[in-house]
């Protein structure tokens, strides 16, 4: 069996897997990351969705094998020091989960949105939810968590500067 | 008034382990030893098993087992079980046909599961599936309800495949209605079939231990009690006692996983036949779409007779529902005393009477999805309604008021044999107009037609029945169980209270709620509260969470608990404080000597409890209470939804511009979990009338068996919902005068959204309304806005 | 999933190599489509041959007044692509508006037309624009290229290496899409070049195709108006329990409108 190593949340992994073996499996069943989800098996819902060097990603639909060498960040990982990031700070003062099935997911998957747009407009957080199926909320309040988190960053980086 | 007491938008103390990924689904757990099981099912919607041979999937490396339904017959193994008789109008019963948990002999639905393949590896039982060769001879099925009647026999035992031929309401007086009506309105509609859905899969690990002889189940359950029940008493799996069911965090269920299922009892068996190891099943998504009950599936006629002055004079349903292949746990109610029940709405119509009629198919289970009958009952009133106020050239809103129950007409006796206690149905109707803005619809739609577009406005005043249920009424009609609620209080030395429920919460937010009223009632700090639940082996025999009930049933259970530990509370605080028992008054968490300022808090006289240096005679040490309660009467809530839509005639594409919900819950412990429970329910309404539905071809094959084909709401399907839980009618049927919230949305939405379309473009559409649908009837209305 | 030898060569022609030495090897790109299909156990290949370790293969660059993009660059950086968005605006929209953002990150040109699914995007971008396919052995026209559902010229041994994009005068591309997966119920690439009017529809029937009715409007009239009087016949479309034949041809119709309206 091949060995794959990796960055898993800043720690260097590795693991023999069969060349089958998919990323999530490796994450949750290799490296005991179950906060990565799998929901459905047609790469829609969107629960598995990671960070992979920076971009978001269904792991379900991506081999272990492809992520060799790689930077890998899962809803482990977000949390830097023990506090909550901006996202997950807003998931939960906006009521922005209820089973949390979806919620790790649309974490990371939110995430990028807001790497990329600071900013967005309620329109432009459900065109990027595209890709995260949510049984619960009705998306309402992941919506509004979303945008808070995006103020919250914003007002951060403000007062950074 | 308590800090994150009852009233507070308090955010949930469950949330931490969700955000961060710790959350603990079965699927995260993992036992030494434990081997991998998949389920070999029927490609066919109907066939004979001519054959089974296990030798090929047993040469499978990392095969450790093939079992049959032979297998499991052979050992002694019960079937599945419908647990509500619902008998048929000349008295007979209904014709549950058996359920054997592998199939014998025959498969009646793609997905019925034939064998398990247990092994080593996941990717190894995989590999053993595909190797088990199963002969089947083909046999003609029968998909739609409506060609049920005479269709092939899904059971050789039930002719015609009717299960019953129900009624409820007096036919005679319904007809004598509609002999003198000024107008009868008459409408045919489809309820489509829905598959929940929930994002987590079911998933189930069974373990035998060989040397208690005793098996724990991991599940993913919204009831651990009801699995146990029946899984001990019916299936025979293991005596009741020697089986321990426990539902960790649940990835949501909508009913789906209240049903006592084939894998969990094969599973469990499973693990013993092969010595222990653990035996752990995961479904697939697609094995959801075939495998999990799906809900609603019915065809019916309805006919509203109205006076001259649009008084409605009585109401004639005759419904046909599909529950199936086989009878799902709690399938039998909800076409009948989850539905016909509530065909009086809101609304003082004088005589109703229905006519259910339900049929084997080779299809899928079907059972309680959210609502479960009250979001098809729902439906037909407030499409019917609508029907007629275009019909009589009356506004919708108006044709409502006229016929609501007043508000000083409670406690009202429905022809259906409900009692509704409390309600305002003018003022929430009212409110949501208002807020809707209703008045300044006709603008909008002048402006609409102007950007081309087809802007319609449509209103649901929906009623439900929650807080399932008052054990007598229940049983009376034919549960085999009583469906009170049951909960533990358990404090500890240092003054923390455990809160020990039957309930379980799979994303309502219980650890919170249930919190905010044990800091409430108790006055103890919200964050000294904890709730458990979920496991059979820790919590008080419990009914579980599915019909709003949770809190109406589990949460007053609670509070009873609660007012126990109150009550020997004060003959402790009355001995240290040297006073009369009737001299001690309680409040905020202070036992306090009437008039005086000599009091002890709760914690103290709690430590005194477990520490008693100085203790009442005859008193108990410990603070530990248990209670049940059984709910004297359902509650209703009720409520008014307001849909504003916008059609693109070209394409017949529809976009929800607002959406209004004023809902009558009562009162309302956390707003902001309770306004998340309509938004979700909301989305699953929206979803039945736009997006979803469950399709079968001719042979019994669906067609909609994945995401591909199945359509979920998106994000960008929907709006944001504005969402409104005054003015409220506060339920005498519990302490705390709540009615429920869960399934609201899913029963009032859809109307709504139909209404609204309907009014944009001049006719019904079947649900789901699919741009195509919508486009065929723009083009075939006469509406000049779609003469081009 | 079956199991297989994994293999990330870094030139083509260990990917030859490899092709050549492996019958039933398969080469995997963005995977977005190939791996649901071998979780679903509908494909059984003996060596899965990874491109993404290829850098001849990425990449996009403007070449002769055009777009060259490398087979393995994904919908997300040609969505994201400034020169994309400068040259050819209307191939970039084409790319954002393919599956979800997850699906755009790792999916790549080369993977979607090779696979040429009759309701995926690219195929009616690449006819649309009159595109260059370019291969380990030749160059094909997208006309030539995309032979039939799921079947392309691509002999066994030949892959894809980069498409070349000639830039139009105008152009749109407008998708009516799947409300269950998204993909193209009936998408339609409408471009206006020195040769003439090109309309290429995916989604309506097995494979892409020109609309030479609507084609005919427009080369007299490149606006929506033109196309009033023209109808789409039904024959032959595609129907399914999400369209019938007949609604397909009127949305090609509509979104051939929408696609002339938004390319100007």
């Amino acid at each position: 069996m091949p060995t794959v190593t990796m960055t898993v949340n800043g720690k260097q992994v590795s693991g023999e897997v069969e060349p089958r073996t998919l990323l999530v499996e490796f994450l949750r069943e290799g490296l005991g990351l179950t906060g990565t989800h799998v929901g459905c098996d047609t790469s829609q819902c969107g629960c598995c969705v990671v960070h992979v060097d920076g971009r978001s990603v269904k792991a379900c639909t991506m081999l272990a094998v492809q992520a060799e060498g790689a930077e890998v960040t899962t809803i482990e990982g977000l949390a830097a020091d023990g506090s909550l990031h901006p996202l997950q700070q807003a998931f939960h003062e906006n009521h922005g989960l209820q089973c949390g099935f979806c919620t790790p997911g649309m974490i990371m998957s939110s995430l990028e949105l807001l790497q990329r747009n600071p900013d967005p407009s309620e329109a432009e957080v459900r065109e990027w939810l595209e890709g995260n199926l949510c049984r619960c909320t009705g998306y309402h309040n992941i919506v509004k968590s979303v945008l808070a988190a995006a103020a919250a960053m914003r007002g951060a980086a403000r007062a950074a500067e | 008034m308590v800090e994150k007491g009852i009233g507070a938008a308090v955010p949930r103390k469950e949330d931490h382990r969700f955000i961060t990924g710790r959350g603990r689904y079965t699927d995260d757990i993992n036992l030494p030893g434990q081997t991998h099981a998949v389920f070999v099912r029927s490609p066919h919607a109907h066939a004979r098993i001519r054959s089974i041979a296990k030798e090929g999937a047993l040469a499978v490396p990392g095969v450790i087992a093939v079992f049959t339904g032979a297998d499991a017959q052979a050992d002694g193994l019960g079937g599945l079980i419908c647990g509500w008789m619902v008998k048929s109008k000349d008295g007979s019963d209904m014709k549950a046909a058996p359920h054997p948990v592998l199939a014998v002999d025959r498969v009646r639905y793609v997905g019925d599961p034939v064998a398990v393949v247990i092994a080593e590896t996941l990717q190894q039982a995989r590999d053993g599936a595909e190797a088990l060769e199963i002969d089947y001879e083909e046999l003609p099925a029968v998909a739609a309800v409506d060609a049920a009647h005479d269709g092939p026999l899904v059971h050789d035992e039930v002719p015609n495949n009717l299960i019953y031929d129900w009624e409820l309401g007096d036919a005679a007086a319904v007809d004598e209605a509609f002999a003198r009506a000024a107008r009868v309105v008459t409408q045919e509609h489809i309820q489509n079939r829905l598959v929940p859905n929930a994002l987590e899969p079911r998933a189930a690990i069974g373990v035998y231990d060989t040397g208690t002889e005793e098996f724990t189940l991991y599940l993913t359950s919204q009831n651990p009690h009801v699995h146990r029940l029946v899984m001990s008493a019916f299936v025979a799996v293991a005596p009741e006692h020697k089986l321990r069911v426990v539902a960790p965090d649940v990835g949501g269920g909508f009913g789906s996983k209240i049903f006592i299922y084939n894998e969990e009892c094969v599973v469990t068996w499973a693990s013993r036949k092969i010595g222990g190891r653990p035996v752990k099943w995961r479904e697939e998504r697609s094995e959801a779409f075939l495998c999990d009950a799906h809900g609603r599936d019915h065809v019916t006629k309805a006919e509203l007779a109205l006076d001259e002055d649009g008084n409605f004079l009585a109401l004639r349903v005759t419904t046909k529902a599909n529950l199936g292949a086989y009878m799902s746990t709690f399938s039998s109610a909800v076409p009948t005393y989850l539905y016909a029940t509530l065909l009086a709405g809101q609304y003082k119509t004088p005589a109703i009477h229905a006519n259910v009629k339900a049929y084997y198919t080779n299809t899928t289970p079907v059972d309680a999805y959210r609502g479960a009958g009250r979001p098809e009952a729902s439906f037909l009133l407030e499409t019917l309604i609508d029907k007629a106020a275009r019909e009589l050239g009356m506004d919708p809103a108006e044709l409502r008021r006229k016929n609501f129950i007043p508000k000083d007409a409670f406690p009202y006796q429905t022809p259906v044999a409900l009692t509704y206690d409390t309600g305002d149905y003018e003022a929430t109707l009212d409110r949501a107009l208002e807020l809707a803005d209703y008045e300044g619809f006709p603008a909008r739609k002048a402006e609409a037609a102007k950007r081309g577009k087809l802007r319609g406005i449509g209103l649901s005043c929906y009623i439900e029945a929650c807080g399932i249920a008052p054990s007598q009424v229940a049983i009376s009609l034919g549960a085999g169980v009583g469906l009170w609620e049951s909960a533990r209080i358990r404090c500890t030395h240092t003054g923390k209270v455990q809160v020990l429920t039957g309930a379980h919460s799979h994303g309502q937010g219980h650890e919170t709620t249930f919190s905010q009223l044990v800091a409430e009632r108790l006055g103890v700090p919200y964050e000294d509260v904890e709730v458990i639940h979920g496991d059979t082996a820790s919590t008080p025999i419990g009914m579980g969470t599915y019909g709003s009930r949770s809190l109406a049933v589990g949460g007053e259970a609670i509070m009873k608990a609660c007012d126990k530990i109150i009550a020997k509370g004060a003959k402790i605080a009355a001995h240290l404080l040297e006073a009369s028992e009737a001299d001690i008054e309680f409040e905020a968490g202070v036992y306090r000597v009437k008039g005086t300022d000599k009091q002890k808090t709760i914690q103290e006289v709690i430590f005194t409890a477990y520490v008693p240096a100085s203790y009442p005679e005859g008193v108990e040490p410990g603070m530990d209470e248990s209670a049940f309660f059984d709910p004297p009467n359902f509650t209703y809530p009720a409520g008014t939804y307001v849909c504003e839509v916008e059609v693109d005639p070209d394409t017949g594409t529809v976009a929800i511009e607002k959406f209004v919900a004023v809902d009558d819950f009562g009162r309302v412990i956390n707003p902001m979990v309770v306004e998340g429970q309509v938004h979700g329910g909301l989305a699953q309404g929206i979803g039945q009338a736009l997006l979803e539905g469950a399709v079968y071809d001719e042979t019994g094959q669906l067609l909609t068996g994945s995401y591909m084909d199945y359509c979920m709401p998106r994000a960008d399907d929907l709006p944001s919902f504005e969402v409104h839980t005054s003015p409220g009618t506060p339920t005498a049927t519990n302490s705390m005068g709540v009615k429920g919230c869960g399934e609201a949305g899913a029963i009032g939405a859809p109307a709504a959204v139909i209404n609204a379309l309907t009014d944009a473009i001049g006719q019904r559409v079947e649900m789901p309304a699919t741009p195509e649908r919508i486009w065929r009837a723009v083009r075939a209305s006469a509406m000049p806005q779609a003469a081009e | 999933m079956y199991n297989f030898t994994y293999h990330r060569p870094r030139t083509l022609a260990e990917v030859a190599q490899l092709l050549s030495a492996n019958e039933d090897a398969k080469l995997l790109a963005g995977g977005q489509t190939f791996i649901p299909t071998l979780k679903q156990r509908l494909a059984q290949p003996s060596d899965l041959v990874d491109l993404s370790g290829i850098a001849e293969l990425k990449g996009i660059r403007e070449e002769g007044g055009g777009l060259t993009i490398g087979a393995t660059t994904t919908h997300a950086e040609v969505a994201g692509s400034e020169l994309v968005r400068r040259l050819l605006p209307a191939l970039a929209d084409l790319a954002e508006s393919i599956g979800d953002p997850q699906v755009r990150n790792l999916g790549t040109l080369g993977g979607s037309i090779s696979n040429n699914d009759p309701a995926a995007d690219y195929p009616a971008g690449l006819v649309g624009l009159g595109a260059t396919v370019r291969t380990s052995k030749r160059e094909i026209g997208a006309e030539d290229f995309f032979t039939g559902m799921f079947e392309t010229a691509l002999e066994e041994d030949e892959i894809v290496t980069a498409v070349h994009f000639p830039k139009p005068e105008k152009a749109a591309y407008a998708k009516f899409p799947n409300p269950a997966s998204r993909y193209a119920i009936v998408g339609v690439f409408v471009a206006r070049t020195g040769g003439g009017v090109r309309v290429a529809v995916t989604g309506a029937a097995p494979c892409v195709f020109r609309a030479t009715e609507l084609e005919n409007a427009l080369a007299a009239d490149f606006s929506p108006a033109a196309l009033d009087g023209v109808s789409v016949p039904a024959d032959g479309l595609n129907e399914d329990i999400h369209a019938s034949a007949e609604y397909r041809a009127h949305l090609v119709k509509v979104m051939a409108k929408r696609a002339v309206a938004a390319a100007g």
